[in-house]
């Protein structure tokens, strides 16, 4: 078994029941009519509740790992399990169902919907998956400090604001598993920090797993486990 | 099911926040389909006339029997044939003047009407006693009652002084004829036992050869598909088809624009949905039946717009239609359930053709494509020379055309290829010229101006191509009619040479009223004149008698002309040929013409041709004398006069008032001129309706690409107001931009325009109408046009510049700020 295999999968609390499982994942892009190999062999595993945050320097395949991860790209070689799903296996439409079922997304830009306002954007992934429980959307509003906010819309927000409906939204239908790209990266210190706050303590109330990548080694910290990766592999 | 509909109310919230943008893709969706609706409309109502008019009692859709020589023929023929199983049928034809009103008589024989033939057996099954048994039924169109002023169950007479049976609305009867019994017609018409053809229905058996029962006196006419008023029409249906299907086209310019910046600004939101679970069958599919739902909408409203449009302009439609070719065409709408469902489906196929770049660019879009705002205006420079060479081919395929093309659809199918070619040469032309400007410019503001007028180039070259196309035809059709209008009253000077024209009511009321004039001293001569029909090659022709005067010789618009011709059509073996009857029967100055009269052939030499505009018949002109001897039916009741301009108020008043002539019997020359004038101008009201349509809905166009530039254009301006830059000075200088590609585009469109109408007049015309008009430029109309479209343009840059001058600064820092 390699070091960073090792380093990954054993600090994963005894019994505790493995949520997410990557073994040798590659991804390689081409660029300039040159393959650049993003991810060269990736193994990770992640139990249920545990919340884990993923470093490493620009390009060094963060991003494209948790895009895999999601089912938004998909990779060369290797496998993903999530739960009882290989998601390595599953065509575009069940890689769709698996997002708007089990796993929650944020990322940096926030990318909630311009046109909808905070209620409907906080909402919305929860009734495509046909979940939405509105005693547990009450509750995201009033944990996310969201109630005077419901009818504005996402350009009369700040970004603090934008991010909490973002996680909201993710967290909506109760996912599994909740990826989060670079979530803090467009927040002053303080909000992010804020906001870190806010999503450790939904995840713990959900119960589900929590992948984060940032560049901030401060929040990287305050997470139960750190992974680095480098040059397309755990270091 | 309700995962679909989640989507399509996060798709439709984006137009809830861009209601303008919404607003430009329904007028695009409503302008296109209404105009094209519109026309439809119109060309339908006019083909479901020439059917009804075709199917009166056998037109050329029913086979029939003609004598080969003559107009008519003996009624023994017809029961030789019936007796030898032939299920024939006898129509007897002839014109009858009522009220000084020239109208077509039909005499039939309705017990051996085959059942086959157009709407007869309606005819005949109810009232077949009434209409046989004397006094008899005259069976009358709605309209031509109203036309003769006379009630149903009156009796008029004729010009001979006989009178009709009672007159009886018959409403699928196609206006301007009259149907009786051939009995009847046969007196009316003073042609005892004789017919002018045989309908044939179908036989039950096989009879016996025509010709072992008549020999060679009668010949097969077989029935065609397309009747003479058809073949004639077909190129002012395919004109406004062809102006119907260029609004269609601007129209979806505007869709296509607004449809690619809605894709634009959702791209974002289409990758959300992705990210959270939509798949992109769900996505795809849902912006299709979103697509398809906008464009039913706006189809149905497009519907009700194009019945008004085509409403309003079918009086004149029907007018010119009149003009033109002597068709009959009701004047209000009638539309059948094909009008409504092809609407709406031209709509929805419209919108899904013009949204069908950013339609694939959804589907194919991956999930994690990194947002490209606007990319869809940087078209790649390869584009241009793509369209470049595409616009050679175009232009290749014109020239074809127009060497080899002899038919009118070639025609048309030039204008169409040099339109489009230019069209597409059109952005790669603007270019080379910005380009120009940018390399000649020095100073830094300049620079910017030519560097991002060719930025702004790629975004604005549909709408711009819409503005060239709609322009170049306002600039060819507007100097066609130009020319046209001056060439037809220079035609009117020449052939209204009386300074009175008279139409008696019958030819005892003409000889009264000549008798009558020979003592009035004001009277310097008495022009009599005559008409009569025939045929001649199958063709209708019209007789037209000429007196031998000097005016004539001096002011009769001849183009070609033998030596000595008015000397030879004296005698009465010569005619002049009007310019569309020697075209379609390829007759020229020296050839020989026979023509069938009562009396057996007539010969006459071809010694002039003459301009004969807005004729649909092609005409003869012969000696009035002549045509009496050989036509001895012919009514002598035109009559023209010269006069002193003084006298004629008088003349007119005292004729008025010694024969109890109306207003429509009696008329000077400036009376006959300007009626004929008027009708020419409706004749095209029409067509300027169309070209003022068309140039609409290109400043529509215009402005809906202006405002989706204006969106995009925040990043190009925002440094420059940073740098000091007032914002009314920006919005100058956007303005400038906009009008410099639009007189760009419009000086483009002149020349452009000049060719179109070359087209039109040399080759579209001649084809059409059989008459070809001297070529006029009218500079001053040109610069008016072009001045038109300049205000059009500026009218559609004036908003998108106005809220950049009022912009506040914040929405430009917001440029720099990472949030955007």
């Amino acid at each position: 078994m390699a070091p960073s295999v090792l380093r990954s999968v054993e600090l994963i609390p005894s019994g505790a029941q493995i949520l997410l499982s990557i073994r040798n994942l590659s991804k390689t892009f081409t660029s300039a009519d040159e393959p650049v190999h993003v991810l060269r062999g990736v193994d990770l595993d992640l139990a249920g509740g545990e919340r884990v945050a993923l470093t490493g320097e620009s390009g060094s395949g963060k991003s494209t790992l948790l895009h895999l991860i999601a089912g938004l790209d998909a990779a060369d070689g290797g496998t993903i399990r999530l739960e009882d799903t290989e998601v390595t296996r599953l065509a575009d439409a069940g890689r769709a169902e698996l997002r708007r079922d089990r796993i929650g997304l944020v990322f940096q830009q926030f990318n909630l919907i311009p046109s909808l306002s905070v209620a409907d954007n906080l909402a919305f992934q929860a009734r495509i998956a046909g979940r939405h429980e509105a005693a547990w959307t009450r509750e995201l509003v009033e944990r996310l400090g969201l109630g005077g906010l419901l009818k504005r819309y996402p350009e009369q927000l700040s970004g603090g604001q934008q991010q909490r409906v973002a996680i909201g939204r993710a967290l909506a239908t109760r996912p599994s598993l909740l990826l989060a790209d670079e979530p803090t990266g467009n927040l002053d210190e303080a909000t992010a920090d804020e906001v870190l706050a806010l999503t450790r303590d939904l995840v713990a109330r959900t119960g589900c797993g929590f992948l984060m990548v940032t560049h901030s080694l401060h929040l990287a910290g305050t997470l139960d486990r750190h992974i680095v990766l480098h040059a397309g592999r755990i270091a | 099911m309700k995962r679909a509909l989640w989507v399509l109310a996060v798709l439709l919230s984006h137009w809830r926040r861009h209601r303008m943008q919404f607003a430009t893709l329904l007028i695009g969706l409503i302008a296109a389909t209404a105009l094209w609706s519109g026309v439809q409309a119109i060309n339908q109502q006019a083909r479901s006339a020439y059917d009804r008019a075709a199917a009166t009692f056998g037109g050329v859709r029913t086979a029939t029997l003609v004598a080969p020589d003559t107009a008519t023929f003996p009624q023994e023929l017809f029961i030789k044939l019936r007796r030898a199983g032939w299920p024939v049928s006898p129509v007897l034809e002839g014109r009858v003047q009522i009220n000084g009103r020239s109208i077509r008589l039909l005499g039939i024989e309705p017990v051996t009407l085959p059942v086959d033939v157009g709407n007869a057996p309606r005819l005949g099954a109810a009232d077949l006693g009434t209409f046989v048994a004397a006094p008899g039924q005259t069976l009358v169109a709605r309209e031509t009652l109203a036309d003769l002023h006379e009630g149903e169950g009156a009796a008029p007479s004729i010009s001979s002084g006989a009178r009709l049976p009672p007159l009886h609305v018959q409403p699928q009867l196609v206006p301007d004829v009259l149907v009786v019994d051939i009995g009847v017609a046969q007196r009316l018409l003073n042609k005892p036992n004789q017919v002018s053809r045989l309908l044939i229905g179908k036989a039950r058996g096989k009879p016996a050869a025509l010709q072992s029962i008549v020999g060679d006196q009668l010949q097969l006419i077989e029935p065609t598909a397309e009747t003479e008023l058809e073949r004639l029409t077909d190129s002012f249906h395919l004109n406004l088809t062809a102006f119907g299907l260029l609004s269609f086209f601007v129209g979806l310019f505007i869709v296509n624009s607004a449809v690619g910046l809605a894709f634009e600004q959702r791209l974002p939101m289409l990758r959300t949905l992705r990210a959270c679970g939509a798949s992109a069958r769900l996505v795809n599919t849902v912006l299709v039946v979103e697509l398809v739902a906008l464009a039913l909408v706006a189809g149905l409203i497009g519907l009700v717009c194009g019945y008004v449009i085509a409403a309003a302009l079918l009086p004149d439609v029907a007018a010119s239609l009149r003009g033109l070719y002597g068709a009959q065409i009701p004047g209000h709408l009638t539309l059948r359930p094909e009008w409504w469902l092809a609407g709406v489906g031209i709509s929805v196929l419209g919108a899904i053709v013009a949204a069908a770049t950013s339609l694939i660019k959804a589907i194919r879009m991956p999930v994690l494509a990194t947002a490209q705002p606007r990319a869809w205006q940087q078209r790649q420079r390869r584009w241009l020379i793509l369209q470049s060479l595409a616009a050679c081919a175009v232009f290749a395929v014109a020239s074809l055309l127009l060497f080899y093309g002899q038919s009118l659809i070639a025609g048309f199918g030039l204008l169409a290829a040099l339109m489009l070619g230019a069209a597409l040469i059109l952005p790669a032309f603007l270019e080379i010229l910005l380009l120009t400007g940018q390399r000649l410019a020095r100073r830094p503001l300049a620079m910017w101006f030519w560097a991002d007028s060719r930025q702004q180039l790629s975004g604005l070259s549909l709408a711009l191509m819409a503005l060239l196309l709609a322009l170049s035809v306002n600039v060819g059709v507007s100097t066609m009619v130009e020319t046209f209008s001056r060439t037809f009253v220079g035609w009117l000077d020449g052939r209204l040479a009386a300074d009175v024209y008279i139409s008696a009511a019958d030819n005892a009321q003409g000889a009264a009223i000549r008798n009558w004039l020979k003592d009035r001293s004001e009277v310097q001569a008495i022009l009599s004149g005559g008409r009569a029909e025939t045929q001649v090659q199958g063709q209708p022709v019209e007789l037209l008698g000429l007196p031998d005067h000097p005016l004539y010789r001096e002011r009769w618009p001849l183009l070609e002309t033998a030596p000595r011709a008015w000397t030879q059509l004296v005698p009465g073996n010569a005619a002049f040929i009007s310019e569309q009857l020697s075209r379609r029967l390829n007759i020229r100055v020296g050839d020989v013409i026979e023509v069938p009269a009562p009396g057996g052939a007539w010969e006459l030499d071809i010694v002039g041709i003459y301009a004969d505009y807005g004729n649909p018949k092609g005409q003869l002109a012969v000696n009035v004398a002549a045509l009496i001897r050989q036509f001895p039916q012919t009514p002598q009741t035109r009559i023209g006069l010269i006069v002193s301009r003084d006298n004629i108020p008088g003349l007119i008043a005292a004729l008025q008032k010694q024969f109890a002539l109306d207003d429509r019997a009696v008329a000077d020359q400036a009376t006959v001129k300007a009626e004929s004038i008027r009708i020419f101008n409706r004749t095209f009201a029409v067509t300027s309706a169309l070209n003022a349509f068309t140039l609409g809905v290109a400043g529509i166009a215009l402005l809906t690409s202006l405002l989706t530039l204006a969106n995009s254009r925040l990043p190009q301006l925002a440094p420059l107001w940073a740098i000091g830059i007032t914002r009314p000075r920006l919005a100058a200088i956007e303005l400038t931009k906009t009008l410099a590609v639009a007189l760009f585009t419009s000086l483009l469109a002149v020349p452009l325009g000049l060719l179109v109408a070359w087209c039109l007049i040399a080759i579209v015309n001649v084809k059409a109408f059989g008459w070809r008009l001297p070529f006029h430029v009218f500079p001053l109309q040109l610069v008016e046009l072009v001045a038109v479209a300049l205000v059009a343009s500026l009218l559609a840059a004036l908003l998108p510049v106005l809220r950049l001058a009022r912009m506040q600064p914040s929405s430009l820092v917001k440029v720099f700020a990472n949030e955007r």
